[in-house]
């Protein structure tokens, strides 16, 4: 296996490049070669402005009620109608409306279960590298433990004795969620403490805290933002299971999640009640990940994770 | 080879210990298992008597004995719910899961082999970035919505194959593919990478040197050797493709240990979720020994230490 470090000696997002064309100041050839980031990250402005921005945009409230109108099909098949656009649910709530408004719980729990366990995950990383010793076995044989056992398993079991609510499952998938971090921020670590910079500072009479902090953790920001762009990804694929089986965010409130384990059961003649919140999921995730992968090759290709 | 069979059985030993110690934990640190015995409206008193009949009033460490002296017989307590072994009823229901998660395994290696090596042998081709697509994709796809899909596809629309249930070969299909699709695009990128890297190495150059026909450098030399990442990258995605095979349960209604969990926890039926997830983690951690025992049998530089 290769290791997993840089070499030491390429600087982040100095590798050279051929001389572009340049107009507008932007070297175009630079902006081709991560046309579907750009692109990734456009559709990913969209979905978050669009979820923000829900009360203005969405054609109705997510959770009115028209038992008259239940099952609508989509306005582009026999029956729909143009008022409600992507179709009616079981009991009638318009299904675009309802999936606009169902980003807002994937996208808050996504960045705050990743606040936690990058938080998590990048201090005890940090003191395993740098500390070594006792506290790296200590703290990645807790990574390995959690590493082998199913993520979904872990949060189902917690969620199952906490109950299911919107902080009890960013709790939960944040505090999950932290080894991955800390793996990758022990090896970095590990690689930067031997460097000549750091060695100047302890000469120097610096405090661990201040090195750790001040001079290995700036290195690492590349690394943290790319781990954790590509994490909110995955924990909204969780969470969004989590409602499904109806563990998660509970109904009325819209979630893609529960959309979805709500529309599963009139699968046989309302196929677009589970299709369209999945499909969200689906694009939404897609764009995270094209993104992370663009910004990791932009901050530094030699970056492996 | 002996040192490294002992300092792998030591790492299985405190892993299984860690995992014991977490499920204990959920239950006993973070929630009340009284409370969630208990009705809602139980008076103080039912409260402590049955706080004291669970033996909550001994102090933690006496408590985790207990529960762990008795988990290694195989005793994890009665089910609240059947009130039959909770062991059992997860033993029963142990063989579809295995079933289905390595019907998942075979599929998924289906098609990331060919896949995989043919993006590698043909680098940077329409068929590469196709693959690497497809990949990408594949990562971002929510696995019980890509099931949910097939159903309303294959079982609701064209009428060809059932949409849950479990027996006969095309039960398997659905549930195989979804759960393949989920593993695929990981093991494809990884036999890709394996694949080029051993293509750039001296003893490739060799056999080509020596007049060996292509095929038979790709299969017998370059091959080969990529399989022993690929086999321990796969040994430690065990657990995820365990975790994927929980959400393909649930959506094809697969009668297996995942299914159980999820009713279980539905029911607040703790001996059986913590059984469940003991015997889940005790399997994950069995195959991850047995993974790197294969792959320091392929290669003696992991063996040794290197």
């Amino acid at each position: 296996m290769k290791s997993v470090t840089a070499s030491p000696d390429v600087a982040l997002g100095t590798e050279p490049v051929a001389p572009a064309r340049r107009r507008f100041g932007i070297p175009m050839r630079r902006v081709w070669r991560f046309k579907w980031g750009l692109l990734a990250a456009a559709v990913l402005l969209l979905i978050v402005a669009s979820a923000v921005c829900a009360p203005w945009i969405a054609p109705y409230s997510p959770v009115i009620v028209d038992i008259q109108h239940r099952l609508g099909p989509p306005a582009w098949m026999d029956g729909g109608t143009r008022t409600h656009l992507l179709g009616t649910d079981q009991i009638g709530r318009d299904l675009l409306s309802r999936v606009i408004y169902g980003g807002r719980v994937s996208l808050v729990i996504g960045t705050a279960a990743v606040l936690i366990s990058s938080t998590i995950g990048v201090l005890l990383g940090l003191a395993a590298g740098y500390f070594a010793g006792r506290i790296d076995w200590t703290i990645m044989t807790l990574v390995n433990v959690m590493l082998t056992f199913p993520f979904v398993l872990l949060a189902l079991a917690v969620i199952a004795v906490l109950g299911p609510s919107l902080v009890n499952m960013i709790v939960v998938l944040g505090v999950a969620d932290w080894p991955l971090y800390a793996r990758v921020i022990r090896a970095e670590t590990l690689a930067i403490r031997e460097r000549e910079f750091v060695l100047a500072g302890r000469a120097l009479g610096m405090s661990h805290l201040r090195i750790v902090f001040g001079q290995i953790l700036p290195n690492l920001v590349s690394v943290i933002v790319v781990i954790a762009t590509l994490q909110v990804a995955r924990v909204i694929i969780l969470e969004s299971f989590l409602s499904f089986l109806g563990l998660g965010v509970q109904p009325p409130t819209p979630a893609w999640g529960n959309m979805l384990g709500e529309g599963r059961v009139y699968m046989l003649n309302s196929w677009w009640i589970a299709t369209f919140p999945g499909l969200a999921i689906f694009v939404t995730t897609l764009a995270i990940n094209l993104m992370g992968n663009a910004l990791r090759d932009w901050l530094d290709p030699h970056m492996k994770v | 080879m002996k040192y490294y069979v002992l300092r792998q059985l030591i790492q299985l030993a405190v892993v299984v210990l860690g995992i014991s110690m977490l499920v204990f934990a959920i239950l006993h640190v973070i929630g009340d298992p009284v409370l969630l015995l208990l009705p809602q409206n139980a008076g103080k008193e039912e409260y402590e008597r049955y706080h004291k009949l669970l033996g909550l009033d001994k102090p933690i460490h006496v408590q985790y004995w207990k529960f762990a002296s008795r988990a290694v017989q195989g005793d994890f307590g009665k089910s609240w719910y059947t009130d039959t072994p909770a062991f059992k009823l997860v033993l029963e229901r142990m063989p579809p899961t295995l079933y289905l998660t390595t019907a998942g395994l075979v599929m998924a290696l289906l098609i990331a082999l060919p896949l995989g090596i043919l993006a590698a042998l043909k680098r940077h081709s329409f068929i590469d970035n196709a693959c690497t697509m497809l990949a990408v994709a594949g990562q971002a796809m929510p696995i019980f919505w890509l099931g949910i899909m097939l159903i309303i596809i294959f079982a609701v629309r064209l009428k060809a194959l059932p949409a849950s249930g479990y027996g006969t070969w095309e039960h398997f299909l659905m549930p195989a593919f979804t759960l393949g699709a989920f593993l695929a695009p990981i093991t494809m990128r990884l036999v890709r990478s394996g694949v080029i890297e051993i293509l750039n190495m001296e003893y490739i150059r060799t056999a080509r040197a020596k007049g060996f026909a292509e095929p038979t450098v790709i299969v017998k030399h370059a091959f080969r050797n990529a399989c022993i990442p690929v086999i321990t990258v796969l040994g430690l995605q065990f657990g995820q493709l365990l975790g994927g095979a929980i959400v393909t349960e649930t959506v094809f209604a697969w009668p297996g240990v995942a299914t159980l969990t999820v009713d279980s926890i539905r029911n607040q039926d703790f001996p059986v979720v913590q059984c469940a997830v003991v015997l889940l983690a005790l399997i994950i951690v069995v195959v991850n020994f047995i993974v790197d025992m294969v792959v320091g049998l392929l290669d003696p530089r992991i063996r040794l230490g290197a």
